[in-house]
Formats: C-alpha cells, sequence, structure tokens
C-alpha cells in the first residue's frame, strides 16, 4: 500500500508542518512515513508544496509526488496560478481551504476528471480563527483530510499534534482538527471517501 | 621608573633596573620563545619585536602559551623544514585565518577545562590588515580569549614588498612606484587596525614600536592580565623593504614614533586612555631620509608637496592624540573616545 | 526505537553522541537544521563540555576547526555548496595537517547560476583535497555514517566529509535510529591525538616543507587514504555487529549479483533506483544498482570485482567535468580499465531536478535497446537548448544564458529591458 499527499500553500502558513503531522501521524499507527518539501527561497508567501508518502513498506523512492492520491490546498489564491493538481490520480480526493465551493471556486472541470465524493471544500481557515485565534489552517485541514481519506485515524493526527506542536497551541489546533473532522465527515453520505467504511489502508 | 634615553646608541640600561622593572630579556632564566638559528634578514625588526613580545607572553603566563602565526616573513623565516626556532606550541595554517585558527584553539583549550593555557595570534601587516581582517574582526566581535599581536613592515615584504593597507602615503613598493605625478602610495588610502580595533570596543588595545622594547614588554603584560579580544599593534621596520641601514632598525622606529607619524598609546574599551608622549619630537623629513622607500622625495627637486602632507598628517596626530602634552617621560593618561579621534581624519583633510 | 525526525535532526542528535568538544559552523542551506539543533544542545547543556562557536564565513568555520584540532579536541563543522568552496584553501590544509575533523556538507549546487537545491557539484569540485569523502544512500546512513566518520578520522589521522544531499535528506522526515550513547561510547573511543599544541611538550606544527621533501610528505597523504580504504569495511562490519544495521562500507550492492546492467550511483538515487531495479525485474530485465559510498578513497579493486561480469554499466552522476564528462566515470574507468564492459556516462539531477522513476526507465529502456549515448543529461530539454545555442551562432551577444532561458520559459519576463 502506497497513499501520496501533496500540500500547496504559502510560506507562513504551515505547509511544512503540515506534511510532517501527517507523517508523524501514519508513524504512530505503525506505517512508514516520508514528508519531504518543495520550495524556493525562504520567503513569507511565496507557494510551498509539502510531499508526504505513506506505505506499509519501507520507503526507498526519493522522488516529489508527480501522481498524488490527494492533493490538498491550504491557499485557494495558489488556485489557477499553480497546477496544484497536476497529476492528480483519477481516484485521488481533493481538500481545498475555502468557505466556497468547488464550483464557486470554478474548479468544476474537477468533477468531470474525479470522483465527485472525493472533492471536497472546508472552511478550515475560519474554524482555525475560532478555535486558535488565528488562520492558521494546516492542523485543520489534516483533520479534513483524515475524514475524507482515512489514509490516518483523528486520534493518530491529535498524537501528532500534540507530540510536534508547541504546547500553548496544541489545544486549539487538536479542536480545530477534530471540527474540520467533523465538518467533513458529516459531508461524506453514501458513496463517501473511504469508500464502505474501509479505512483506505486495510 | 627611570629611563636610560641616550641617542646614538642602542643601549637599554637593563642592568641598571631593579630586578622587576627589569626587561624578561635580562633574566638568564628566560623562556626564549624563537631561539636562533633562524633565518631573518639582518635588523630584521619583526624577529626581534616577536621575541619581546612572546617572551613577556610566556613570562605572563607561566609558560602556559600556545602561537598560531599567520604566513609571512616570521612563519617562513623562523620554520625552514626542519628545523624550527620556536621553543613554545605553534602552528602555522594559512594566510588569512591566524586569528580563527587562535579562536579554535582557545575554543578547544576551554572545552577541555585548560583555561589556565593562553593563546595569542600573530601576523604581518598583511595577513592581518588585508587578507585576515575578516577572520580578526570576528575574534574581535565574540571576544574569544585571544591576543592579537600585528608585527607591522607596512608591506607584503616576504613576496618582494609590495603594497598593503598598512603602507603608508608616499611609501615606494614594487606595486607602488612613484612614477609620474604617483608620490609613491597614494594619499586617502589605507586602513587604521588600531582604531579598527577600539571600534570593536575591546578591553585592550594598543601600540607600540620595536623602539621601545620595555614599553612592549609592559604591553603585553598588561594585555595578558586581561581576559577576551585584545590587539597588540606594533611597528617593526624592514631594512630590506624600507631600504635603511640593519643597523638602523630600532632608530628608524625611534623616529617614526617621535617625529608623530607612528602614534604609541593604548586604549581601553574603544577610549585612548595613555600615550607614550615623544620626547624630543623631530620633522619627519629626519625620519624619511633615512629609508631608501622616500628617496623619490628628496631626489632632484624633490617632492616638498608631499613631505609637507606627511608632516601635516603627523601634526594631525599629535594634535589628536595629545603626543606631546606634558613633556614628562611616563605614559601619559588620555581619556580620547575613538570619535574624537577620528573627528581630526586623515581624509577629512585630503 | 525509531522516531520520526528530520533527517538533519537524526545527524545533529548522532554527531552530539560523539561527543564533539568543539562545534563552529557557519550557515548555509541547507545544512542550517544541523547546526541550528547542537546550537540548541550545547546552550542547553545537554552536549557539553562542547564549544559552540558562531563564526563569520565558511572559512572561519575551517580555520577554528584547524585551531580546535591541533590542539586535541574532538570537532565538528557543517556546509553546502559555495560555503564547502569557500574554505576550500582550509579543506587542504586540515588535510595536510591530517587534523581528524569530521563535516557534514549537505550537497548542494554551485553557482553561477545560483542554486540552492541538491546535485553533487560542490563535494565534486573538492575530490582531491585530501578528505575522505564518504556518501550516504539514506537519512539513517548519514546519521550512522558519522559515528563511522569520527572514529576512522582520529584512527587514520585524516579529516571525514559525509555528504549528504541537501533538501532530499536533509529536510526529509521519516522513521530514524539515533545511536545510543552508550553504543557510541563503546565504539567511539576518546580522541588522542597524535601530535597537539601543548606546552607541556612543544612542537611546530604547519612548517614549510620545500623540493627536497614535499613529494614524501604528499605521498605519505596517499597512503593514508589507501589506509582507509583498509579501515572501512572494518569499521562498518564493527558498526554493523555493534548497531545491528548495516550502514557505510565501500559500495552497497541491489541485485548486482547477476544483473546484465549495474547502474552506478552515489547518494539518495540510490533509493529511488532499488524500485526502479525491483520494477525491471518484474519484467524479466536483470539489473542491478551499485551505490558507491567510499568515493575518496576510491575502491577501485573492489569496484573491478564487482562489475567485471557486467554486460554494460550506467554511471548516474549528480555532477560532471564541464568540458569533460562524467566525474565518478572517470574513476569508475580506470576501475575496469582493461575490462570490455560498456561504460555509459549519465548526468542527471542537478541544481535539484528530480531524479524520476519515469526518466530512468526511458534511460534504460534506450540502455538495452543500445541506443544511449556515452554522455547522456537526463531530461535536457534539447529544443531550449538548442535555441540558446543558435542565439549565440547568431553573434548578437546572447547575454547571461540563465536569463534566456528563464525568460523562454516564462519564469522571467519576457521582452527586452
Amino acid at each position: 500500500m502506497v497513499f501520496e499527499v501533496r500540500i500547496h500553500g504559502r510560506g507562513g502558513q504551515g505547509v511544512v508542518t503540515a506534511a510532517e503531522l501527517l507523517s508523524l501521524a501514519a508513524f504512530e499507527e505503525g506505517l512508514r512515513a516520508q514528508a519531504f518539501p518543495s520550495f524556493g527561497s525562504e520567503r513569507m508567501g511565496a507557494p510551498v508544496t509539502a510531499f508526504c508518502r505513506i506505505s506499509d513498506l519501507p520507503i526507498r523512492l526519493r522522488e516529489p509526488i508527480a501522481e498524488p492520491d490527494a492533493v490538498v490546498v491550504q491557499d485557494p489564491t495558489l488556485l489557477h496560478h499553480v497546477d496544484v493538481f497536476g497529476g492528480l490520480r483519477e481516484q485521488g480526493f481533493v481538500l481545498v481551504n475555502s468557505k466556497r465551493t468547488l464550483a464557486q471556486l470554478g474548479l468544476s472541470e474537477l468533477y468531470d476528471r474525479h470522483l465527485p465524493p472525493r472533492l471536497r471544500s472546508t472552511p478550515a481557515s475560519e474554524i482555525a480563527r475560532e478555535r486558535l485565534g488565528r488562520p492558521i489552517a494546516n492542523a485543520a485541514l489534516l483533520g479534513g483530510l483524515s475524514a475524507l481519506t482515512a489514509v490516518v485515524r483523528l486520534s493518530s493526527l491529535v498524537r501528532a499534534i500534540e507530540q510536534r506542536l508547541p504546547a500553548s497551541v496544541v489545544e486549539g489546533n487538536v479542536l480545530a482538527a477534530r471540527e474540520t473532522y467533523e465538518r467533513v465527515r458529516s459531508t461524506l453520505g453514501e458513496g463517501h471517501g473511504a469508500l464502505d467504511g474501509e479505512a483506505t489502508h486495510a | 621608573m627611570t629611563h636610560f634615553y641616550q641617542t646614538g646608541t642602542f643601549a637599554v640600561g637593563n642592568r641598571l633596573l631593579d630586578e622587576d622593572a627589569a626587561s624578561v630579556q635580562a633574566d638568564p632564566a628566560r623562556a626564549n620563545s624563537i631561539t636562533k638559528g633562524h633565518r631573518a634578514c639582518q635588523g630584521c625588526g619583526e624577529a626581534l619585536g616577536a621575541r619581546y613580545a612572546l617572551d613577556a607572553a610566556l613570562r605572563a603566563s607561566g609558560g602556559q602559551l600556545i602561537a598560531a602565526n599567520a604566513t609571512g616573513c616570521l612563519e617562513v623565516f623562523s620554520t625552514p623544514f626542519p628545523e624550527s626556532s620556536w621553543r613554545l606550541p605553534w602552528i602555522h595554517s594559512l594566510f588569512a585565518n591566524a586569528p580563527a585558527v587562535a579562536t579554535g584553539i582557545a575554543a578547544a583549550l576551554r572545552a577541555q577545562g585548560r583555561t589556565d593555557i593562553r593563546v595569542v595570534g600573530q601576523g604581518g601587516d598583511g595577513g592581518t590588515v588585508d587578507i585576515g581582517l575578516a577572520c580578526l574582526s570576528g575574534m574581535f566581535e565574540r571576544g574569544d580569549d585571544v591576543l592579537y599581536i600585528c608585527y607591522d613592515n607596512e608591506a607584503y615584504m616576504n613576496t618582494g614588498v609590495q603594497r598593503s593597507a598598512a603602507t603608508p602615503p608616499a611609501a615606494r613598493t614594487a606595486t607602488t612606484e612613484p612614477l609620474g605625478t604617483h608620490p609613491g602610495n597614494a594619499f586617502g588610502q589605507g586602513k587604521n587596525l588600531p582604531l579598527i580595533a577600539m571600534a570593536h570596543e575591546l578591553p585592550y588595545v594598543a601600540t607600540a614600536t620595536v623602539a621601545e622594547l620595555r614599553d612592549l614588554e609592559r604591553k603585553v603584560e598588561r594585555a595578558m592580565q586581561l581576559h577576551g579580544a585584545r590587539y597588540l599593534h606594533v611597528l617593526v621596520p624592514c631594512p630590506l623593504g624600507w631600504g635603511s641601514a640593519t643597523a638602523d632598525t630600532i632608530n628608524i622606529a625611534r623616529l617614526a614614533k617621535e617625529s608623530g607619524l607612528f602614534p604609541v598609546f593604548e586604549a581601553e574599551d574603544g577610549r585612548v586612555v595613555r600615550v607614550s608622549p615623544i620626547r624630543r619630537q623631530v620633522p619627519v623629513e629626519d625620519y624619511l631620509r633615512r629609508q631608501k622607500r622616500y628617496a623619490h622625495l628628496f631626489a632632484g627637486a624633490g617632492r616638498p608637496d608631499v613631505i609637507a602632507q606627511l608632516q601635516a598628517s603627523a601634526d594631525r596626530n599629535i594634535a589628536r592624540f595629545g603626543l606631546l602634552a606634558d613633556g614628562g617621560e611616563e605614559p601619559a593618561e588620555r581619556d580620547i573616545g575613538l570619535l574624537d579621534v577620528l573627528a581630526t581624519s586623515e581624509r577629512g583633510a585630503q | 526505537m525509531p522516531s520520526q525526525i528530520e533527517g538533519s535532526l537524526a545527524v545533529a542528535r548522532t554527531v552530539a553522541r560523539c561527543r564533539p568538544q568543539v562545534v563552529c559552523a557557519y550557515p548555509i542551506t541547507p545544512q542550517t537544521h544541523i547546526v541550528e539543533a547542537l546550537s540548541r544542545m550545547v546552550a542547553a547543556g545537554e552536549l557539553a563540555p562542547c564549544e559552540f562557536v558562531n563564526v563569520e564565513s565558511e572559512f572561519a568555520a575551517m580555520s577554528v576547526a584547524i585551531g580546535a584540532s591541533a590542539t586535541g579536541a574532538r570537532v565538528y563543522t557543517a556546509t553546502a555548496s559555495q560555503g564547502l568552496l569557500y574554505m576550500a584553501e582550509a579543506l587542504f590544509n586540515a588535510s595536510g595537517l591530517g587534523l581528524p575533523i569530521v563535516m557534514t556538507v549537505a550537497n548542494r549546487a554551485i553557482g553561477a547560476p545560483i542554486n540552492i537545491w541538491n546535485d553533487h557539484s560542490d563535494a565534486m569540485a573538492l575530490r582531491d583535497c585530501g578528505w575522505v569523502q564518504l556518501y550516504a544512500t539514506d537519512n539513517q546512513e548519514a546519521a550512522d555514517m558519522h559515528v563511522q566518520a569520527f572514529r576512522l578520522a582520529q584512527e587514520c589521522s585524516l579529516p571525514v566529509m559525509v555528504c549528504m544531499d541537501g533538501f532530499v535528506l536533509t529536510h526529509a522526515v521519516e522513521p530514524l535510529e539515533v545511536a545510543e550513547q552508550q553504543d557510541v561510547d563503546a565504539y567511539l573511543p576518546p580522541f588522542v591525538a597524535r601530535q597537539a599544541l601543548d606546552p607541556s611538550a612543544p612542537a611546530t606544527i604547519g612548517a614549510m616543507v620545500g623540493p627536497e621533501a614535499f613529494t614524501e610528505v604528499r605521498y605519505l597523504a596517499h597512503a593514508k587514504q589507501m589506509d582507509a580504504l583498509d579501515a572501512i569495511p572494518g569499521l562498518a562490519a564493527e558498526f554493523e555487529r555493534r548497531f545491528d544495521r548495516a550502514s557505510g562500507g565501500l559500495l552497497g550492492g541491489y541485485r548486482c549479483e547477476d544483473a546484465r546492467t549495474v547502474i552506478v550511483a552515489l547518494g539518495s538515487v540510490f533509493g529511488t533506483l532499488q524500485d526502479v531495479v525491483d520494477e525491471r525485474r518484474a519484467d524479466g530485465r536483470t539489473v542491478g544498482v551499485l551505490a558507491i559510498k567510499s568515493f575518496r578513497p576510491f575502491p577501485l579493486a573492489e569496484l573491478r570485482a564487482a562489475l567485471a561480469d557486467a554486460g554494460q554499466v550506467i554511471v548516474l552522476e549528480r555532477a560532471f567535468a564541464v568540458g569533460v564528462g562524467g566525474i565518478v566515470s572517470a574513476d569508475v574507468h580506470a576501475a575496469l580499465a582493461g575490462l570490455r564492459v560498456p561504460i555509459h556516462t549519465v548526468v542527471a539531477g542537478l541544481g535539484g531536478r528530480a531524479v524520476t522513476r519515469r526518466s530512468l526507465h526511458a534511460m534504460l529502456d534506450q540502455a538495452h535497446a543500445g541506443s544511449l549515448p556515452e554522455l547522456h543529461f537526463l531530461d535536457l530539454n534539447t529544443q531550449l537548448v538548442e535555441r540558446e545555442l543558435a542565439r549565440m551562432r547568431e553573434g548578437t551577444s546572447p547575454g547571461p544564458h540563465a536569463e534566456n532561458i528563464l525568460r523562454e520559459l516564462g519564469i522571467v519576463a519576457a521582452g527586452p529591458v
């Protein structure tokens, strides 16, 4: 089993940390995970991409994720500027951080090429602002990703947040992750992302 | 303290002083940091200065001293493989890194808990003022526990007398020939390392010459009582590069000071606190005439304009460091901040 | 027990357990995380006694290392790319003086044009400076190699650089073991200098050596590296016995035994190549990959033995010698001299360009079809290059190539200024 996630955002939004948190959550479940960034100069606001490759076998591969199983877009201003969905597998998942729908974001064409139940947007920044006091949506979005894909359990994600983030922001991030998880989960009716209730890595 | 100041001779008169006021050199049991057999030129000011400075440092540290040396005359003439003149632990690495190597030695000693062992970094003007300046400034700003000594013979002597940032204006070197209207080395250039060191607000910065060896020793001893980054700048005439008589080295160093061209002072934390006053001021010509590197100022019609500029320089030094006041022989107390010294800057007047 | 941590952190923690007494480093991407971690450990008293010196340049870093090592302290530093070049003079000095300094090089391209991403041009540019050069194939090996490096350095009286791919390894978070302190202590005894700056036994270090003795002194440096060639396998074997995992050594092969085609490579691309090899083998093609872990000293005999029966060899390099061709392949040619094994040089991954399975499969298809050139640049955009060459031939002065190419790729605003 291999599950590859690509996360897009801008410098300062914790994109690299998001990939790391995801890898930590996978590690908690006894999986192997490799998280790594791809960035230009260290600068606030520059587009940043981070990758997380998850597998039940040791990972030897060292290449950027060109055909992701899931794409997370932390900053919707990247849409239409950066090819965030490039290479997304036909059965891939999409989670965009926005209070608007994918159609409103001009992404209707995704529905043609991919499976609609696997494509979601969620207002993670708003949730984060409420729970954290700041619109840093990385952990929140991972909660949504967990609900959408079941690649890792929410409880693993929570443990990762507790281990990796500074103590002062752990509570807020855990709440944001949980809330986003519930929110995305509630939009998944029949035919939800993890088909038939099974985790994708069963 | 009694001074025996004799013109026309080179006696220092130590044997008539009290033992504790006598030079380290007067002690038959002295350490002898650099011993005979080295290949320095006859009359080399650097060999003389280095020996006095390091012997004083060895005495002050109870023999617990390590030296890091930059590439240059001192390094080359003291270590012709397979021989070495050095009687203390000594390392030569590269041209530009003596201060950094010294920093490394001090760091290792600290990690090993051997802070009783002291560290000296040393080099010529080239390795200190030019290529070594980045490492020197780094050592200064970190306050590493190193005494750095620059032996300034005012050019790259070991490679054949080329200009450095310590070469004074009007001096002839192989790369500043007095051709056409050029006076030799240009005016308005150069780095004043003692002032740069003062700008780092070091606990101790001092200049000295090989004409006043007891003064040099005293300054080394003073520096060794302190910790942190300290800097000594010693004028060491080079008969070969300066075109002076080999027997004239100490005299020329004295004239450099007595003319005002080379101020001899001490500074602490960015302020000049003591000067070695000029005993009998001499016109710069007395100093310049003894060196072939200035011969072009006197040949034929000569360059009285250039000599006047040099005199003005000397007068400016006298004014800004207060080199004449008092008239006494002791080091005279002063309190002049670096900015006040710079207020009467060389460049301003050019 | 592994921890899910960044490669840099695994290296820093492992280095800390090697008990360095002086750490002196200057920041440069992508090595910064390593020295930042060490700085924190020293400040928190977790690594003691250790002096952490914030130096003003890489040249100063290596110079401080020289002074400290000459005083008998165990010393560590790290750098990359431009920084490695900036300390070039000091590198030769350190090896010439036989100082057992250990340094991590987070491999990164050399400018111009400036590029912060991974390739091997930095370490390759200094391959002959007299340092032992080890290349880690993954993060676990990168961390473990440092333990072996400190031991090798003090036993052979030689400085050692451990090369790990910048960003690709340094910034990857994965499950990694950090060697336990008691195991490191058992493997790595305290450093006792052969000759040190010590007032109780004064020595002159760094004297000038003239024509009458220089050749002999330099020959001895070569002899020391040849000793290292003998020592490295033994140290790797001892490491495996004590730490219960394999790492280091001179070479690392994967499915080479019966391989018709063997790819020779250095560094982290070995991982990707292992996946490619498995995919090829599933298709019935006998391909293997051989990692060179000790590049200096270069294991000529071992490489010859490993490749003697190969049908063809592809040397995959992350650097090249401008005006000549391959760097590693030149040494591979020397190792296989006289044997009739065709050797191809493939230059890949320059300046951080990803080396993908897809491209590697295409390369192998070409190799199997017999159409792989002797010198091949993987994924070269030939149209782009040809247009630029045409511009040059036109005679109009084309300006810096980089700007023209970036303009073509639409990265830089088009049109004249």
